[in-house]
């Protein structure tokens, strides 16, 4: 701490221009490069685990879907997921293909949020404006759908609760082929831009035994070369529609965009694939028990792998409900990657891990006064 | 240059991605969740929705067989109306303009 007390100390966040929650970090600077950094969580606690065990376990899904407003899909699966292992319900294949379908298009606006920011934080405007139009295809995509631009709100217990008539499944395909066109217009800028080459290449370096030593998860360790998507796993229809993980080697914030800019394409053509594959069949099965025993359940958000783990104990009332959404484990990665870094990136490399803090905050700690 | 062209005459002669709100209204979506109504003729008060609602929103008061919805604490999933056995409840496709009060909505016979 002495050879600390000599150097600067600057406070980045809770309230930056570039982040959209609040975490605070505290740089400690020697000059213009950064030697160490202090987290500090806990402005936005709202507990959501005790809220899960005082509710009714089929209410939680609203309150579960309500956890992240990007990931909301995803988080909805997952609890739904979680309580159909619970309470031996099986998936109908129509909803398990529904589900699929729905959770890429919450991964498609993710990334393409994800991509305007960054290229905000970069300092390129007009890209951000770009790519934010773009994704308003696909938010009207899902206000088509259900009714609502960015809440879905289509899964029960069980299933889904919207069917997808032709109607709409010939409005996903073309919409799909537009928005793939749309991305060809602008995704040769991170592609050849020196602006955001300069700012990304070699920047936030994070190599792949320390992504994995660290725990990273999502986009984060794939930009580090390790092929970890929960996706593989072949929950929901995944297994059927052939997917294979997306990797980079660069091990830098170049790396991640280019994962997440690829994913885009990936999910456009999973969408697609799981549309013209999609079955007939009934939309949900009922599930008439109550949650009794210990499960885990996993699934891959656009930012990393969501974990859940609940406890039932055969009343409506679950025991315990243990939610781990991916920034959590992308903090300790995230803190290695600025060391040594300028400050002026600090911005893009905080970016680069898709921080969502909201989601995260599972505990305040209050200090008693002395 | 050449490809930046297309892209400025694009914006210069094409229509814009916006729409100029107070005077021009967006093209409203038919099925948009938004305020439920119910039908008092058709409900026989029999709690489902209130008992079903994640968010607490309605309370149904049996003996004065009135029903209270606070639009604040709804989050309009429209589970009640997916749910209702009578279908006494409407779903309206509507967005809720602004107000002074945050006032609770009464339904009676």
């Amino acid at each position: 701490m002495s050879d600390k007390q000599k150097l600067t100390v600057i406070p980045f966040g809770p309230q930056h221009p570039v982040l959209p929650e609040p975490i605070q970090l505290q740089f400690y600077v020697d000059e213009e490069r950064i030697v160490d950094v202090l987290p500090n969580l806990g402005y936005v606690h709202r507990g959501i685990e005790r809220a899960t065990e005082l509710n009714d376990y089929r209410r939680n899904i609203y309150l579960c879907e309500r956890i992240c407003g990007i990931c909301n899909v995803i988080h909805g699966q997952t609890y739904a997921g979680i309580i159909e292992k619970l309470t031996d319900t099986e998936v109908p294949t129509r909803a398990k293909y529904l589900r699929t379908i729905w959770a890429e298009v919450a991964r498609l606006q993710s990334h393409l949020l994800w991509l305007g920011l960054f290229s905000e934080s970069i300092g390129f405007e007009s890209l951000f404006m770009k790519i934010w139009r773009d994704r308003e295809l696909v938010l009207e995509l899902t206000e088509a759908t259900n009714g609502h631009r960015i809440h879905m709100g289509t899964t029960v217990i069980g299933g889904v609760s919207k069917d997808m008539d032709e109607r709409l499944q010939s409005r996903y395909l073309t919409d799909m082929d537009r928005l793939r066109k749309e991305v060809d217009d602008w995704s040769h800028v991170f592609y050849k831009d020196a602006a955001v080459r300069e700012k990304t290449i070699g920047k936030g370096i994070l190599p792949k035994a320390d992504a994995v030593h660290l725990g990273a998860v999502g986009p984060t360790v794939r930009g580090s070369g390790v092929p970890m998507d929960m996706r593989c796993n072949g929950y929901e229809a995944y297994g059927e529609l052939d997917f294979k993980p997306i990797t980079h080697d660069g091990c830098d914030s170049y790396a991640r965009t280019l994962v997440r800019l690829d994913e885009v394409y990936q999910s456009i053509e999973l969408i697609k694939r799981a549309v013209n594959q999609l079955p007939e069949g009934p939309l949900a099965n009922k599930n008439d028990r109550f949650p009794d025993g210990v499960a885990i359940y996993r699934t891959e958000q656009p930012r990393g792998e969501c974990f859940y783990y609940a406890v039932g104990n055969g009343t409506i009332h679950l025991e315990r409900c243990r939610i781990r959404t991916p920034t959590l484990p992308n903090i300790p990665p995230l803190l290695q990657m600025l060391v040594g870094h300028d400050v002026a990136d600090i911005p893009t490399i905080v970016h680069s891990i898709d921080p969502c803090i909201s989601c995260t905050e599972r505990i305040t700690y209050v200090k008693e006064a002395a | 240059m050449p490809r930046f062209l297309g892209n400025i005459l694009e914006n210069l002669f094409g229509k814009p991605a916006t729409v100029r709100y107070p005077f021009e209204r967006p093209e409203h979506v038919p099925g948009t969740r938004g305020e439920i109504s119910f039908d008092m003729s058709k409900c026989d008060q029999c709690q489902d929705c209130e008992r079903l609602c994640p968010s607490g929103a309605i309370e149904v008061d049996v003996e004065g067989k009135r029903i209270e919805w606070d639009p604040y604490r709804c989050i309009y999933c429209h589970l009640c109306v997916r749910s209702c056995m009578h279908q006494a409840i409407t779903a309206l496709d509507n967005v809720q303009p602004p107000v002074y009060r945050l006032e609770k909505k009464v339904f009676e016979t």
